[in-house]
Formats: structure tokens, sequence, C-alpha cells
């Protein structure tokens, strides 16, 4: 196996999906590639030597050659909060992937409906599977079901809707769990088993599912699932403890 | 000769001010006061009435004990430091359980010095490989409470291996048995592209790393 050595990327580009989130582009020189799921270590070193490191999801496609992450800041963050008011374009970030060969997804060899379940920032290696899925030539149907406070906290709004309106075998279903806009004909209500019942793919249809979210999000759901009668080897989950 | 590289603008706000405390964290990690959760797939629930932890492989005769059983064999209470691969440590957690010396105690491992292994199985289908010098001597432990509880299903519950010097996926949630080999097998995240020993302090998180 290949050993992922410290390298250097550039920031190229900074967006605000959100109040709370960014995405931010990396440039890697000679980047190897990653597999939609994986995530990235990065290294922040002071002045002093003093250095942090976390792991990041990679929110975009294999495809896409610049590494996007989209951090979520927290108050108390040490790390997501340089990330989202310190960092800047043109600036230098070192960083060593991509990690991880459980949790991702690869459109060339799925031959099972996609089922992909999102708590709030969880959605983010999500939208990598989403992103290969629409740039592959041939695609088993997907599901989204997608879990935000409000209306304004649904990273990447756009872009899904955007996708849904281009292509009939991708589905989108939201869940607002703390406000909803005047109007909004989505569910309201934390992803419980009725929820998963009604929007999932059945266990007979064999499904690949993919489950990130909070702690108590991932429990509930692959719960759920399991009691739906979907195989518990087919449930892959990702816990995104808040890392500050 | 590459300069010194700094993360422009960065201080870091999370030092810890106490040295002693300090010492106690590995390269790279940080400290959390939380406990936070990561598994691979959804939590197994087994019921304590089904549950037998087993001891298989190089060994003469198989080892069983069902919960009752295992409940009664000598245990200790235990404080130690805990660090995960994705950068978390824990310190001072407390637990409560059976010393793996005691479950092996039977092994004749002078009769079949080419048994250097032992291979984790758990609930769920997860399995992770360690040295037995890892796990013998006291460094290693099944433990059934945390914190004066119960262990809790998420957290491994109702038995997690404990190997606390080495990165936390080794300390198998859901643990049943134990089976002993001759040969050093990747398990399941040494499978995935994690490092085949994972000691924190030589930050060994990934496959290749020294």
């Amino acid at each position: 196996m290949q050993t992922l050595i410290w390298q250097f990327g550039t920031v190229v580009d900074k967006l605000q999906e959100t109040s709370r989130t960014q995405s931010i582009a990396i440039d890697v020189p000679d980047w190897a590639g990653h597999k939609a799921g994986q995530h990235i270590d990065v290294r922040l070193t002071a002045e002093d030597g003093y250095q942090a490191q976390r792991s990041y999801s990679i929110a975009s496609p294999p495809e896409e050659p610049r590494v996007w992450i989209t951090v979520e800041r927290l108050d108390d963050g040490e790390v997501s909060s340089y990330f989202t008011d310190e960092l800047r374009t043109g600036d230098r970030i070192e960083l060593r992937g991509p990690v991880g060969g459980y949790f991702t997804w690869d459109a060339q060899t799925a031959d099972s409906p996609l089922m992909l379940v999102a708590g709030g920032s969880g959605v983010v290696p999500l939208m990598a599977m989403i992103r290969h899925r629409s740039a592959a030539a041939s695609r088993p149907p997907a599901r989204l079901l997608y879990s935000s406070r409000s209306h304004e906290d649904i990273i990447y709004r756009a872009e899904i809707d955007r996708l849904v309106a281009v292509d009939s075998t991708l589905e989108v279903f939201h869940t607002l769990t703390r406000q909803q806009p005047d109007g909004w004909t989505g569910f309201s209500r934390r992803i419980d088993r009725a929820m998963l019942e009604e929007v999932a793919w059945r266990s007979e249809e064999r499904p690949d599912i993919f489950v990130c979210g909070p702690t108590q999000f991932v429990e509930v759901t692959a719960t759920s699932l399991l009691e739906l009668g979907h195989a518990p080897g087919r449930i892959k989950t990702e816990r995104f403890g808040p890392t500050g | 000769m590459a300069e010194k590289f700094v993360s422009r603008g960065f201080v870091g706000k999370h030092r810890q001010p106490d040295a002693a405390l300090r010492e106690r964290i590995p390269p790279g990690q940080y400290e959390t006061k939380d406990f936070p959760v990561l598994s691979a797939g959804p939590t197994p629930r087994t019921s304590l009435e089904r549950w037998t932890f087993s001891v298989y492989g190089e060994i003469s005769e198989d080892l069983k004990w069902t919960w009752e059983e295992f409940l009664k064999l000598p245990s200790e209470d235990l404080t130690v430091d805990i660090h995960c691969v994705t950068k978390w440590s824990k310190l001072d957690t407390t637990w409560r359980g059976v010393a793996v010396d005691t479950l092996l105690e039977k092994v004749n491992f002078v009769a079949q010095p080419d048994v250097k292994h032992l291979i984790a199985y758990a609930d769920g289908g997860y399995t992770t490989n360690l040295p037995l010098t890892d796990v013998l001597n006291k460094k290693s432990w099944i433990v059934y409470e945390y914190d004066g509880k119960p262990l809790a299903p998420e957290h491994g519950g109702p038995a997690r291996l404990l190997v606390p010097h080495l990165y936390f996926w080794k300390s198998a949630k859901w643990v049943r048995g134990l089976k002993l080999v001759r040969e050093n097998r990747p398990g399941f995240w040494e499978s995935n592209g994690y490092h085949l020993y994972g000691d924190p302090w030589r930050e060994q998180r990934y496959a290749g790393d020294k």
C-alpha cells in the first residue's frame, strides 16, 4: 500500500455555502486521486511549532482535479474557525490523503440502487458520491434523504436542485427539523423509521446505503434500517462527531 | 532545504496549558472531554442470554464463557488514556473488566512459540489483529463497564476489548472472541488503509506510516 505523505496544497477558491459552512478548493500538485466518500487529514502549524490535525471529508468527485472540502464553523473550534475565518485564497495548507477505504462508492462497479442519508454537514462525503454519480456514464438510481435544521442550513441546496432537475433517477427528500419556510411541503421532523420506510429503497431492492451525520442521527437511522429488513453489511456509516 | 512551514495566521487556541497533561497527548492528537462514537456500520445488539465469549484457534481446547460466567471472572478497575486515530484523545477514562491474561491463562504458549498473534472477532463482522505481546501482561482487557455503568451499545457494549496503548480501533467494540493465530493478518480497518500495528506515539495511523 502507498504511504500517505504530507504534501502542500494551495487554496484556490472559497465559497460560503450557508451561514456556518464554507467550501474550500485546494489545488494539490500530483494529487493521487480519490474515491467518493474518502477524507483528507490537514495539519496546521503555528509560528512556535504547535500543530493541530483534523480530518475532513472530500466533497468533490474523483473527476474534479481540485480537492474541495466543506467546513462547518464551530464556535469553539480551533481548526474549523481558522478555515472559515482566517484562511484565504493563495494560502498554503499541509495535508495528506486520500484516507479511508470502506465508506466509499464507485459508480463503475455499483450494481444496486444508492441510498444516501445525511444529517447536517454529514452530507459532505455523500455529496461527493452524488457528484461522482452525475459525472459517470452509467448510474444506478439514487435517493438522498437529507436532514437540516432549517432551509437556510441546507448545504449545496442550489446544486442539489439543479441536479434533480436534469436527472429523473435522482430523488432528494429534505426534512427540516427546527424551522420550516412558509408553504414547506417536505418533512418537518427528525429522521425516523416511518420516514425511512416512506422514502428509502425497500430491502428487497438491496440498495447500497451510506449514512453520515451526528452520532444519535446515525444510531436512529441505522437501527431503523435494520428494522426495515436491510442487511447490516449493506449499511455503511460514518459518524460526524463535531471536531473543532 | 525547505524552510519551516507556518500556517499563515494560525495561533492554535486549544493548547493544553498543563505540561504534565500535554505529555500524555500523542502527536497529532487533541484532548476531548466528550466520548465520540465511530463505527463502520449499525450498532449490533446481542442479548445477554445469547452472548458468549470464546477463545479458539491455536489452542488445545476451545474456551467459552456465558455472560454470567464471564462476570464471575476476576475483574479489575482501570483508569487509562485512550487515543482515536480520528485525532481525539480522552484522558483518565475509567473501566471495569477482565484482563486478557485471565482468559488466556490456560494457553500453553511455551509449547507453541510460533503462535504470536490473535484476531479479535466482534458482532457485526468487525475484526482486528494484535500481537500477543501487546495483549498479555496486563496490557489489554475485555471491559463491560465504563464510568461506573454498564458499557453502552454505541460504545461497544455489552463488552469491548480495551488496548489503551494502541489507537482505539484496536479496542474492538462488541467483541465476542479471540482467535490465536500464527500469522499476522490484517483485520477490518487494517485492510482498509489503516496501520497494521497502530502505535499512537509513533503516529502509525495509516498503512505505510513508519
